[in-house]
């Protein structure tokens, strides 16, 4: 016992001492919840956009007033023709040309419809379609008000849906990222670290030296593995804490339930970073497996940012088999709706079995290894 | 001179023996490159809904076969218990839930509003939107249906007078909103930065730890030399990376290839040297390779995040926008999808070339600096 | 050939408050085969350093193969060859691919250099593995080789820091009989060892205790003024003294 108490304090001095690994790990977290709660969006913050109205009277002013007026939308340009459209996209900071069409008011107040051309600039289709409908959603306010200022009742006849907004209301983006955050951080951490870890003592020739000592080869792992379970913990507790009380995200569920399903997930992650360490020579391969067969379809195939259900199904049948894409389910479910595990028990189960999985593969490959 | 090509002949023999890093050069920006491609993208595939329909008329059964006609709503189930759909949705199982209020043709057909609820998971806001805004055009599309082949008279005359304003949209470059148009050329960057980023500081740090770099400190070998050497190996491998990935966009997923490749190339050039400075940079400051590979790890997440790859730079807030000019990642990405997709020039990017060769000269230079003072 | 090859007066290396190398003085002759021995921390890995060019002295002067170790590095580096404690090979390359890398480093044309390729591998005796990994070859012989390497640009000094740590006895005694080789075709042999018996070898011998040059003599002349039956004792008897390093 007292060997390998002394193997986890030697593990916990050296990550303590290699300040700038210790920087990185729990600056990254604090970091990234910045940047995915502030800056990493889909919503639109001054876009700058292009007026071309060749109608120029009370109502295109108005219409004009109320997009410069929202903080979506910043006009910066008038063009006086279609020939200028092409120009001004190319330049590249505008995305958006409005159209209005000629006698506007008169066509609005007698006819009762007149026409706007919304040209956007698709290269970012994402940002085209949320342009267009911010864009969309003004002018029909703009059209509410015309309408219940002349005592017009604007609903109309025929089915009108009546759309809920379940678990987001305000579709806010950081909602949706902070549980990927806490997948990804938690890979990069006992997934990534652990391997490096271990590949630099068999690097730095000290791994035969543990090999001949007392410890058995669970021991060394295990004490290897413990130093980051315990930062992994402590990243999930500040972002959580961020989350709750910087960024208002809901935490609706059960907190056991969370440090449970997390505890599984951290284990998934060590195991994998352990497996990586047995066979990967030095710390640039151990770093790369890493980092492109484990962080990448973290990041790209979980959920996290992308939808699994939007990816070709070749895609969707490789996600089944990444964690963290059951981790998300299950985290999501946790803090946005407030399931409990009756809900989720297939996704809990199915990330026990990865999870007991990946730990058989990793002792086996491990003790092969070493053979 | 000759020294530069005894030290490059031993980088690319060095190289290319190493098996494990060998596949990761060379195939994993391409596998990258493709699953990256496939899988960013916000479209809307298929949403699972739950029918709660407490009317059972003909109109449920037509509104309810619109939806699915359309090939992107799926009927999963088929309850009467509301709670029920709701747990449902908890689980995961069901992004909508529709429900149908009993009375509601009755309503319908005599011109009164008839209000449908539609309870969507929106968890994911993005795609929470396109679910409302696809289903709002259905059901506009089948009050339209019905419009029409009802008799006018039986409208209150007063409908006809109320304003609406019609928005033609017109999509420019993209007409299809194709994802894998505006994503590649971004994607294509990512790689070449990896590249660039990783893998020459990260060497330079190597050879510090195991110790042959002071076996060429006491060789004649200026250390300019030297660095030229860990560089020049790696910027080639970078750029023959970047070659393919733009092979494979332009005969493999026949992204628009509008502008000049030359275009390209060059900044390409000018980009990685930026990068591979910052490497370097970041190699003069840590003593072992988990450090350097860390922080490199580090500053590329957030350059890529901030550069507009996955979330566009016009959603960001003013502050963080305005950290977007100083990262290069943003510029690259910018001048890729203006050249590609809208056929820019050097008119409309020299600016940002300034930019970006301003950054490279500046962080060789301080690269260059500290490297030569930290080796003694 | 009484030419002086290295000569350093009063050179100090301090790091922060820790005085590394305090105010040595001596002189190398050409053709010599100069020790210098300590303990561990004793100094000597620095001195080296500062001779070689690879640190810049705090204080004092020295001159190595008539350069200034503060202006003349890069003339210094061109006229020595180097050892270090390990043997700093590409475990990746093959033994040809080392020889000729650093031989085309010094400068060495391409047809001189495909000759000594062929020469140095014999006379070490790699034949059979000339086309083999540094990394698979046993320690003696890469030790042999880094050696080999060391003098292929034929420098005038060769700097060699504890070359022989952790090699059978039999391939030490062939190692110094190399270094006599070269020692009588004019080439000075600076060598750092912890090893005593070593120390016999040489024509003058240097003991550093604490940073400082405690003993400088011919082995004989330092047994003879020192009572001792081997250099081992003398160092011992220096070493009690010494207030750091494992002496």
């Amino acid at each position: 016992m007292n060997t390998f108490k002394g193997f986890v304090i030697k593990e916990f001095k050296q990550i303590y001492r290699d300040k700038r690994t210790l920087v990185v790990l729990f600056g990254m977290p604090v970091i990234m919840m910045i940047l995915f709660g502030f800056a990493i969006r889909n919503e639109i913050n001054d876009a700058q956009i292009g007026i071309l109205d060749f109608s120029k009277d009370q109502v295109t002013r108005s219409v004009i007033q109320k997009l410069s007026n929202s903080e979506s939308f910043k006009v910066t340009a008038y063009l006086s023709g279609y020939d200028e459209v092409e120009e001004i996209f190319r330049a590249g900071e505008i995305k958006e040309i409005v159209v209005f069409e000629q006698q506007f008011e008169k066509k609005l107040t007698t006819g009762g419809i007149a026409n706007i051309q919304i040209i956007t600039d698709a290269t970012d289709p994402n940002l085209a379609n949320l342009v267009q409908a911010y864009t969309s959603n003004i002018v029909r306010d703009y059209v509410n008000e015309l309408n219940a200022e002349s005592g017009f009742v604007t609903n109309q006849a025929g089915l009108q849906p009546e759309i809920r907004m379940m678990y987001n209301p305000e579709l806010r983006s950081v909602n949706l990222f902070v549980p990927g955050l806490i997948a990804v951080i938690l890979m990069l951490v006992s997934a990534l670290m652990t391997s490096i870890s271990i590949t630099r003592e068999k690097e730095m020739g000290n791994m035969e030296i543990l090999l001949v000592s007392p410890l058995k080869p669970h021991h060394i792992i295990i004490g290897k593995v413990l130093p980051y379970m315990v930062l992994s913990i402590v990243n999930v507790f500040t972002i959580l804490v961020l989350a709750e009380f910087i960024f208002n995200v809901p935490f609706k569920g059960s907190y056991l339930l969370f440090f449970f399903e997390a505890g599984l997930f951290i284990l998934a992650a060590l195991a994998l970073g352990v497996f990586i360490s047995s066979v990967a020579n030095n710390q640039q391969t151990a770093m790369m497996v890493s980092l492109a067969g484990l962080l990448l379809p973290t990041v790209l195939l979980s959920g996290f940012i992308f939808p699994v259900a939007s990816m070709p199904m070749p895609l969707q049948w490789l996600s089944h088999i990444i964690p963290a894409k059951w981790f998300l389910i299950i985290v999501r479910g946790i803090m946005l709706k407030g399931s409990d595990l009756i809900l989720m028990w297939k996704e809990t189960l199915i990330l026990a079995l990865m999870t007991l999985g990946f730990i058989g593969m990793s002792l086996k490959k491990f003790k092969v290894r070493l053979q | 001179m000759k020294i530069i090509g005894y030290l490059l002949e031993k980088e690319f023999i060095q190289i290319f023996r190493n098996k494990a890093m060998l596949p990761i050069i060379f195939v994993m920006p391409i596998v990258q490159l493709l699953v990256l491609s496939f899988a960013a993208t916000y479209e809307l595939k298929e949403v699972d809904f739950a029918l709660v329909d407490m009317d059972q008329s003909s109109l449920s059964r037509e509104l309810t076969a619109k939806f699915q006609s359309t090939g992107y709503f799926n009927l999963t189930e088929v309850i009467f218990d509301e709670k029920q759909a709701q747990k449902m949705m908890n689980a995961g199982d069901i992004s909508m839930i529709m429900y149908l209020p009993s009375g509601l043709e009755t309503d319908f057909s005599s011109g009164k509003p008839a209000s449908i609820q539609l309870s969507i998971d929106a968890v994911d806001g993005t795609q929470a939107g396109l679910i409302q805004s696809y289903s709002t055009s259905i059901i506009n599309d089948y009050n339209q249906d019905k419009f029409a082949n009802l008799q006018i008279d039986v409208w209150p005359p007063v409908v006809n007078k109320a304003k609406s304003i019609n928005i033609i949209p017109q999509n420019w470059y993209n007409p299809d909103l194709d994802y894998l148009t505006f994503m590649v050329p971004g994607i294509l960057v990512v790689l070449v930065s990896m590249i660039g980023l990783f893998l020459s500081g990260m060497n330079i740090v190597r050879e510090q730890e195991i110790g042959t770099i002071e076996q060429l400190n006491v060789t004649p070998i200026r250390k300019s030399h030297f660095m030229i050497g860990k560089l020049v190996p790696f910027w080639i491998i970078g750029m023959f990376d970047l070659i393919i990935g733009l092979a494979l966009a332009r005969y493999g997923f026949n992204i628009p290839f509008l502008g000049s490749l030359t275009i390209i190339l060059i900044v390409a050039g000018i980009y990685l040297v930026v990068v591979q400075a910052l490497g370097l940079l970041i190699s003069t400051i840590t003593n072992t390779q988990q450090q350097a590979m860390f922080i490199a790890w580090f500053l590329a997440v957030i350059f890529i995040l901030l550069g507009g790859l996955f979330t566009p730079i016009e959603s960001m807030p003013a502050w963080s926008q305005q950290i977007t000019l100083a990262n290069p990642v943003a510029y690259f990405i910018k001048i890729m999808r203006m050249v590609l997709l809208k056929g820019a020039g050097w008119k409309e990017i020299q600016m940002m070339v300034a930019a970006l060769s301003g950054m490279g000269i500046l962080l060789m230079m301080v690269s260059i600096n500290r490297y030569k003072k930290t080796t003694g | 050939m009484n030419e002086v090859v290295i000569s350093t007066t009063n050179l100090t290396r301090k790091f922060g408050d820790f005085t590394a190398v305090n105010n040595i003085t001596f002189n190398v002759k050409k053709g010599e085969v100069f020790g210098f021995l300590g303990a561990n921390g004793a100094g000597k890995t620095t001195a080296m350093k500062m001779l070689t060019g690879l640190l810049t002295p705090t204080s004092g002067n020295a001159l190595v193969a008539g350069y200034d170790v503060y202006s003349g590095t890069e003339q210094i580096k061109k006229n020595i060859g180097y050892m270090s404690q390990k043997f700093s090979l590409y475990d990746d390359l093959t033994v040809e691919e080392n020889i000729r890398f650093y031989g085309g480093i010094y400068g060495i044309n391409k047809k001189e250099l495909n000759q000594k390729i062929g020469e140095v591998i014999e006379s070490v005796g790699l034949q059979s593995v000339r086309k083999k990994p540094v990394q698979s070859l046993p320690l003696g012989w890469k030790q042999k080789l880094a050696f080999s390497i060391s003098i292929l640009h034929r420098p005038k000094i060769v700097f060699l820091d504890e070359p022989t740590g952790g090699v059978d006895p039999i391939t030490r005694r062939e190692f110094w009989e190399k270094i006599y080789e070269i020692s009588d075709q004019g080439i000075t042999v600076f060598v750092t060892t912890h090893y005593m018996d070593e120390a016999e070898y040489c024509d003058r011998v240097s003991i550093m205790v604490d940073g400082r040059i405690e003993a400088l003599n011919s082995p004989e002349e330092l047994k003879k003024s020192y009572s001792s039956r081997s250099i081992e004792e003398i160092f011992i008897k220096l070493a009690r003294s010494a207030s750091r390093g494992q002496g």
